[in-house]
């Protein structure tokens, strides 16, 4: 009963996944299960997070965003960029500033996804080495270092508040706001449609082009947002940051279940998967790993995570009219 | 990912001749798009007609174009392989661990193809055997094969290769013609003949444009596509053994980020991304556009990342600019 429960539910499997992960861990080294270090692994996902809801999105309507890292990187350097020449500026005004470009950025793939027809993943794929490109024409290849920013700058994602950083709460927030907008919105709704089914969409009044456009602008936005994050979390800024973390992204939405051909996953899905690769890239170093593993490790998990999340989409054909079949 | 199009409604009676579709398809435009870069940089610099210039152009996109062919023929079936780089990785890693087992050359290219066509097998079990979707696995075994080398090398670097493997990355066949341009040809030419004149590149197209009709209609759906992922495996490992022998050195981070270039190429090319149409003249003029742009650049000091710029503005630039044409020639027929 029990075991067929969590082979039914994927979020539950996923979460059992990550329980015996860690009592794994726990069994050779106790301290890791501490409810700091657990909180510490968390606030260390954040970010993983926030993208992976982004990402989830997208990717319900069928599309892909490549750039997403990219995005981050661009919004990042130019918050950094803000807060060197005007050290004075309000530090939520830089946040806005942030969000606000990596919404026009996140439009111009909707845009061309939506107006143009073109492949989501040629769009994102030439976004992705434009976007990082302009940092480098932006900044001519310069770094912005810790001194540079202001102390509120780098001070902020790591203000403590009931005892739990800014970046954990913010990442808690998001994750609250996705399961509004997933759950109670028209448009929420309509990125399951649209991924479930294109047709059936179109004839039930969604605009499939300006949903996966809402899809992107979305993305884009927690992109920039992210791009703040980072930036003053790591208290540096320079074109390559990043680099490479848009697979990392589609990774903890793959393990989290959603499925790459849209219409399937949950903001539950996406959040336990990107906490799963945190805590895989956590314990290394603590059961002493080296970190060069990671790659490797990470690699495996989302080829089982595939297999295993293929073979409970694998549907088989649904009955419709019982009472018809009875007679 | 996106939907299939709708099915054009007015078939004509009589198709345009033979000329005019050749005049107005994609590899004219491309080679249109070739000629004007060509010409900008034999008028921006006085370097770039020297022949032995050109000759260091072509090691630009050499290796990236081997794999692309390959790639074509993934993608014409409606697939694609995002691993090539990492396979590129692990069989280069493979190579420097046999070299410092003490092995000569064949045994060095024996293995490198070897580890190219295992990981393809991998691929293509996964893919086939399992029906998973190949986007997300290939993003996984990409994971898992630079991930194997970041494992053996960490931040070393295996050096000491032989003497006489140095030829494939660095030899000339005759006068400025090296082998990995040698090569190019050789498999432009078979890659052609594989795809345009044989049943297996009819399959090809078939199973792109309906996977379940050509089923029906006897192609062996499952064995095409895991012989499409042996090759661009095993064209992986040949890259590998060029790009080695070129460096004389074996990085974890070697071909970082070509998958996303080489499926540039491949797009440009004419290919579909969505499967179904594309052909091998079109990806190497592709592959020579894009080796001229990155070395024209070069010779104007132009950084490496504002090329890229240029490459992405370019990619998107030649699937939106035909899309706005249509549709101004639609606006000024109605």
């Amino acid at each position: 009963m029990m075991a067929k429960l969590l082979l039914k539910n994927r979020e539950l499997l996923l979460l059992a996944a990550i329980a015996v992960l860690v009592a794994l861990i726990a069994l050779r080294f106790p301290a890791f299960v501490t409810v700091a270090n657990l909180a510490g692994v968390y606030n260390d996902t954040s970010i993983l997070v926030i993208l992976a809801l982004g990402q989830m999105a997208v990717i319900l309507t069928r599309c892909i965003d490549l750039s997403m890292a990219a995005n981050l990187a661009l919004c990042g350097m130019v918050a950094a960029m803000l807060n060197a020449a005007f050290p004075g500026l309000p530090i939520p005004l830089i946040i806005l500033a942030a969000m606000a470009l990596g919404a026009l950025l996140g439009t111009i793939n909707g845009a061309l996804v939506w107006k143009l027809d073109i492949p989501p993943i040629v769009v994102t794929l030439g976004t992705l080495t434009i976007y990082r490109g302009l940092i480098f024409l932006l900044t001519d290849g310069k770094w912005i270092n810790a001194h540079e920013m202001s102390d509120a700058f780098k001070a902020l994602p790591r203000l403590e508040l009931a005892g739990t950083p800014v970046l954990s709460w913010l990442s808690l927030l998001m994750i609250a706001l996705m399961v509004l907008v997933m759950g109670r919105t028209p448009l929420g709704r309509a990125f399951y449609a649209v991924g479930g089914n294109p047709h059936a969409a179109v004839y039930t009044g969604i605009d499939v082009g300006r949903t996966r456009f809402f899809a992107y602008c979305l993305s884009g936005t927690l992109a920039g947002l992210s791009g703040y994050l980072w930036v003053s979390r790591y208290a540096v800024a320079y074109v390559d940051i990043a680099a490479g973390f848009e697979l990392d992204i589609i990774a903890a939405c793959v393990i989290g279940g959603i499925s790459i051909a849209g219409g399937i996953g949950s903001v539950p899905g996406a959040v336990l998967g990107a906490l799963f690769l945190g805590v895989i890239k956590n314990a290394l170093p603590v059961i002493n790993i080296s970190p060069f593993a990671q790659m490797a490790i990470s690699g495996t998990v989302i080829i089982i995570a595939v297999a295993v999340n293929a073979r409970a989409e694998r549907r088989k054909g649904r009955v419709i009219l019982k009472k018809a079949e009875a007679v | 990912m996106a939907d299939a199009q709708i099915s054009p409604r007015n078939i004509p009676d009589r198709l345009e001749g033979r000329g005019v579709r050749l005049l107005k398809s994609w590899e004219a435009l491309l080679v249109v798009v070739a000629a004007a870069i060509f010409l900008g940089n034999s008028l921006a610099s006085p370097y770039f007609l020297d022949p032995w210039n050109l000759s260091d152009a072509t090691f630009n996109f050499t290796e990236k174009a081997m794999i692309a062919f390959a790639m074509a023929l993934v993608i014409i079936s409606g697939e694609i392989d995002l691993s090539v780089a990492s396979i590129i990785a692990f069989a280069s890693t493979a190579m420097g661990y046999a070299v410092q087992l003490g092995f000569d050359t064949p045994a060095l290219v024996a293995i490198g193809l070897g580890v190219g066509l295992l990981c393809g097998t991998v691929n293509g079990l996964l893919i086939t055997g399992l029906g998973l979707p190949s986007i997300v696995v290939t993003i996984g075994t990409m994971s898992l094969f630079r991930g194997l080398s970041f494992i053996v090398l960490g931040d070393q670097a295996f050096t000491g290769y032989p003497e006489s493997f140095a030829w494939f990355g660095q030899g000339y066949v005759w006068w400025v013609f090296s082998f990995e341009f040698a090569l190019f040809l050789l498999l432009a030419v078979i890659y052609g003949v594989l795809l345009h004149k044989t049943n297996f590149g009819r399959a090809v197209y078939a199973i792109g444009n309906n996977q379940t009709a050509a089923l029906f209609s006897g192609v062996r759906v499952a064995r095409v596509k895991f012989t499409l992922f042996l090759l661009t495996g095993l064209m992986a490992g040949l890259a590998s053994i060029c790009l080695t022998s070129r460096l004389g050195s074996t990085r974890p981070s070697i071909a970082l980020g070509w998958e996303l270039e080489i499926v540039t190429m491949v797009v440009l090319g004419g290919v579909n991304i969505l499967g179904g149409s594309g052909t091998i003249p079109g990806v190497v003029l592709a592959a020579l556009i894009m080796g001229m742009v990155t070395f024209g650049f070069g010779l104007l000091n132009v950084p490496g990342i504002v090329m890229s710029i240029f490459i992405g503005l370019l990619l998107i630039s030649v699937i939106a600019l035909p899309i706005l044409w249509q549709r101004a020639r639609r606006r000024l027929a109605h």
